[in-house]
This record gives C-alpha cells, structure tokens and sequence, in this order.
C-alpha cells in the first residue's frame, strides 16, 4: 500500500516553444500540508491547472492512491476526490450561505416534476457545517457578500471537505487576507489535515506556509528546487531559496549605491 | 417579573452580532419596490380617478389585462435577467410568432391548433439559436439578441408580404370559434360568475342584459399561473439555483458543476415561448396577425424586471417583482385615460420609474452584498 494519496511524478507541460513545467515531482501524503512556494511566473498557476485536471501534462504521470490516472477535465479530478479552490472560490457574493454552499450539488426531495431543492435540510447543514469551523451563521439565507474574506475561505474549502475531497488543493487562499483572517484560515487548514485530507497549499508567503507545513516544494521558472521536509528546512533557508534571496541581496547593494550617489 | 430576564443565550453569542429586525429582511427582498410602487399607484389613481369606473368590474378587467400581457413576457425576461443575460428579440418573436400561427392556418389550411404548435415549435428553435450564440461565441447578449430583432422582425415582414402580399393577415375569427385548443388562449373564465353578479346588479350590463365584463381572460390566469411557477422554479428547484449562480459568477458557477451553458439557453427558449404565448393570446382574442405586433415590447418587458427588482447585472431578482412590475406599468397605461393628464406623458412616467426603480435596485444590492 502506498502511503502517498496523490503522487504527481516529472510533470512537464509545454505551450507552445514556451517550457511552462519542467520535471516537476509532488507527493502527498494523507495528513499532510504540503506547501508550494514559488514567485509570480514560476508556473504555480499552470501546476495547480495540471494538479486540478484542467489542463492535461505533456510528460510526467498522476498517481492516485496507488494507481496511475489521467485526468481528462475538472470532473475527473473532483470524481478522484481532488477538489481546487481557486482564488476567486467559486462563490456569488448575490447568494445566500446555503445556496452556495451547495451551488451545483443541491439536496433534493421529492419525486420527478416536483422535485424540490430541500432549502431547509440545506440551511440546516450549511449552518452546522459552518458552525464546526466556529462561524457562526445565525442565518444561512443570508448573502456571501455580508462576510468576511476568512469566512468566505472557510465557506468554500468546508464546501469541498463536504462533497467528499481526499485532497485539497488551496491557491493563495490567504493572499487577500488581513493577519487575522489568515491566522483563521491557516487554523482551519491544519484542522482539515489533521482529520486525514492532504492538503496542497499553494503561496507565495513564507510567513503563511512555514508554520503550517510539514513539507514544502519550492518552485522557480517552471522547475522544482525539491521537496523538504521541514526539519531539514530553515524559515530563512526557506526565504532564501524562493528567488527572493538572491533577489533581495542584488536589490540591497542596488539600493545602497543610490544611497551613495544621493548623498554626495 | 420585576427584573429583566436574562437570556442564557447572551453570553455565547457573537459580539460582532446583532439583532436583524424583521423589517430590515423584508427590505432586502427583490420585489419589494415594485409591491410597494403598485401600492402607491393604486392610491394615487383611488384618489384621482376613484369614482370615474377606472375600478369597476370592467374597468379593472381592462388595465389587468394589459399588465398580463406584458407580464407574460416579463417574467420570462426576468428569469433570463436573473440568469445574466437579456433578451431583445421578445418583440419581434411576438410577431413572428404571431404569423406563425395565422399563415398555416389560413393559407395553408392547417388546423389552427397544429398552428399553434408550430409556433411554439418555432419559439424553441429561435430561443436556442439566441442562446447558443450567446454561450458559443461569448458575445454580449445584448449585441446577438439584437441582431435577431432585426432579422426575425424583417422575416416576418417580408415572409407575409410574400405569401400574403399584405402586412396584416385577418379573418382567423371562424377558426378560433370551431378549434379545440384556442380556447386555452382567448376564452374568459367564470362566465357564470359575472353573469350571476350582473343578474344581482353588482357589476355593469350591457343594453342586452349580458354584463360589461364576461368574465376573467385567459391571459390573466396565464399571468397568475405563470408567476407562481416561476417563483416555485427560482426558489425551490435546482435549476433555479443554477439560475442564480449562472447571473451571479458565470465562471464560479462553471467551476463547481453548473451547467452554465444549458441553464442560459433554457432561458432563452423560456423568453421565446412566452412571446409565443403573448401573440397566441393576442392574436386568439383579435383574430387576426399584424406583422407589426410586439414592437418595442422588449422594451416594456425589461423595465417590468428592473422596476421588478432584477439587477441588469444578473444573478438577483424575483418573478413576483416583474409581475408587479407589470402590473404598475399596465395600471399607469390605462389609468393615465381617467384622468385629465395627457396621455403623452405616459412615457414620460416609464422612464422616470425605470430611474427611480434602478436606483432604489442598486441601494437594496449594497444592502445585501456589503456588511452593513
């Protein structure tokens, strides 16, 4: 038995002459939050649309809990249990808790012409749902757009743990948060973690994913720099590999040289 | 009880929390501002034209149907508006519908029924064409249902003169008399009713004994009908979430499993049907086509919606809101003849409601989408 529930092995996805991937290798295991950090254009973008099904890889194979899949659409990914949350989440902010909550997947009762969407079994679950992450819903017929950013989040990961995700793929679930909201969040992920989902969480914020993750891969114009686990990975190391390092310290010489020239 | 009982609840509760009052959730209802622009219209005119038979029986059959009418179209472009898209081309389908239905009939000795068919048939194909234009090509609905306006308004232009040699095609009168269906369209229902009513000198009579107003049309229990289960659809079946979420977040929707697609061409067949039903109901009860019938009524359906209380970005609004939104625009035509104002203002009146009911629109979505 292997003890990965999902294993994304020497992905590469091309575009045209453009390399968009190269060789990239995940694994995660039950349990786990593993991190993907890398800086705006090193292909966190086109990996999580290759991890959720919507585009297919050119080389490189999917392993599902043991067996090698591939995914042809969204659907085939969602059916394996591998469920995205995209930034944007998927939400209408017009809409009320429940109806979002199960936009697509509506419990019905009822038979042939008159089947009816069971608002209140629905409102029901979504604010006991809601009430297991500490949101409390006093009315789940009220509109998305009356909460939080955090909320949201948790509004629309808890959808996903819901409809029967084995794997959570989360982008940037954080990056439009206040320090508050995030902490929240962060907590809820480990949560879901902790009660045997795997989690994919993808940032470009060191801060957010150190104390979360149990392992991190670290991306850089379309290339993996490798998988650690994080006792082998210092925060700074962490910092340093992901391009900012480098980066920073041409920028600090940079700067003091105009400090230089201004002064005099 | 002295004291002021304390509520165990107190203390476990949100800080952040608080109370909404009942009022404040009926504020945030769509149709509200159409519900409470009927009630004023029907003050304003039980003031003005209280005692001139404008509320009569008769009189009130009168402008009831004129808001059916539109109602009819009205909801269905609600329902579509609620589902972020519009539809122009509801006027021309009325009167192409309209010859769709007379031609067979006549020039080519159909029963009128098949006719009717037909044109429902007919309805289908030019809803999914709009709809599947639009979902195809990514165009602004706004841009393709307009190009259908001019083309099936031309077609059925042309279409008449071609096999009529005329604009108008009359004489469906006999028809309608001996068909078995038409009457689902034109008859008047509690016949009896009325009659009985008049026989007790409650409503008005003609010279011969028979009462003023016959009875209830058809088109008003199609109104009716046609907005209890529109309202049943929005807020009780699947379909009517998609519908929502589909106006709402096009793409957020598609991500999670709706089929956006679909639900967007459904609605466009809805639109194309209730034009179809709009003419059969016209064109049963006048018995004749005019290829000119329909105009501007795409228009007219709109402003129902907005002043219903859809918002013209989708994903928010109510079949009962358009159904009042309908109703404000029917009373106002008709009772604008029982009072001295010219009838020239009318317009006049339209626009200034579509202003004030956009307005208030925008004002009641901040309400339910920002954190106040």
């Amino acid at each position: 038995m292997n003890e990965y529930i999902v294993e994304f092995n020497n992905i590469s996805k091309f575009f045209g002459s453009v390399i968009a991937l190269k060789d990239v290798t995940m694994k995660v295991k039950k349990g786990e939050i593993m991190c993907l950090l890398g800086d705006n254009g090193a292909g966190k973008s086109t990996l999580i649309k290759t991890l959720s099904g919507v585009h297919s890889p050119d080389e490189g194979e999917i392993i599902v809990e043991g067996d090698k899949k591939i995914f042809d659409s969204p659907r085939d990914a969602l059916d394996l249990g591998i469920a995205t949350v995209y930034q944007d989440l998927a939400l209408v902010s017009l809409m009320s808790v429940t109806r979002n909550f199960f936009m697509g997947r509506e419990p019905t009762k009822g038979f042939s012409l008159f089947r009816t969407f069971d608002v209140d079994k629905a409102n029901q679950i979504a604010a006991e749902r809601m009430g297991q992450i500490g949101i409390d819903v006093r009315d789940p017929s009220q509109a998305v757009g009356t909460m939080s950013g955090g909320e949201r989040q948790c509004l629309a990961i808890s959808r996903a743990i819901y409809f029967g995700a084995k794997v959570l793929i989360l982008d940037e679930p954080t990056s439009a948060l206040g320090v508050h909201q995030a902490s929240v969040v962060l907590k809820y992920i480990v949560k879901a973690a902790s009660q045997g989902l795997g989690v994919i969480l993808i940032t470009h914020n060191v801060h957010h994913a150190y104390p979360v993750g149990n392992s991190f891969t670290v991306l850089n114009r379309g290339k993996s720099l490798g998988t650690y686990a994080k006792k082998d990975l210092s925060r700074e190391r962490l910092l340093g590999m992901m391009a900012g390092g480098e980066e920073l310290d041409k920028l600090e010489v940079e700067l003091k040289e105009i400090d230089r020239i201004s002064s005099n | 009880m002295s004291a002021k009982p304390q509520s165990i609840d107190e203390k476990s509760e949100d800080e952040r929390l608080r109370k909404v009052s009942k009022l404040k959730v009926i504020l945030n209802r769509p149709e509200l501002g159409a519900l409470g622009g009927s009630i004023l219209v029907f003050i304003f005119f039980g003031i003005i034209a209280g005692d001139t038979g404008m509320f009569s029986a008769y009189g009130t059959i009168n402008f009831l149907e004129v808001s059916a009418n539109l109602g009819i179209i009205a909801i269905a472009a609600a329902m579509l508006m609620i589902g972020g898209e519009f539809d122009l081309s509801v006027g021309s389908m009325i009167g192409f519908a309209g010859i769709c239905i007379a031609i067979p009939a006549i020039y080519w000795g159909w029963p009128l029924w098949t006719a009717i068919i037909f044109a429902f048939a007919i309805a289908v194909l030019v809803g999914y064409a709009n709809g599947l234009l639009v979902v195809r090509t990514g165009l602004p609905s706004f841009i393709v249902t307009l190009a259908m306006l001019f083309i099936l308004r031309g077609a059925t232009l042309a279409l008449t003169r071609l096999i009529t040699g005329r604009t108008q095609v009359p004489g469906l009168r006999v028809l309608i008399d001996n068909d078995p269906v038409a009457w689902i369209f034109s008859a008047d229902a509690f016949t009896g009713l009325f009659a009985w009513l008049g026989s007790l000198g409650l409503i008005a009579l003609r010279q011969d004994g028979t009462p003023l107003a016959t009875g209830i049309p058809a088109s008003i229990l199609w109104w009716v009908g046609l907005t209890i289960i529109a309202t049943w659809i929005l807020m009780k079946t699947r379909y009517g979430n998609w519908i929502f979420a589909s106006g709402g977040d096009k793409l957020g929707a598609r991500n999670i499993g709706v089929p956006v697609g679909m639900v967007k061409i459904s609605l466009f067949i809805g639109t194309a049907m209730a034009a179809t039903l709009y003419a059969c109901v016209q064109v049963l009860d006048v018995g004749s086509a005019d290829t000119m019938r329909g105009f501007l009524k795409e228009l007219e359906a709109i402003v129902a919606a907005v002043v219903g209380g859809c918002l013209l970005t989708g994903g928010y609004g109510s079949a009962i809101g358009a159904a009042f939104g309908a109703l404000i625009f029917g009373t106002v035509s008709m009772g604008i003849y029982y009072t001295d104002v010219d009838t020239d203002w009318f317009k006049v009146f339209l626009g200034l409601m579509m202003l004030i009911a956009v307005i208030f629109n925008n004002f009641v979505r901040k309400r339910v989408t920002e954190n106040k």
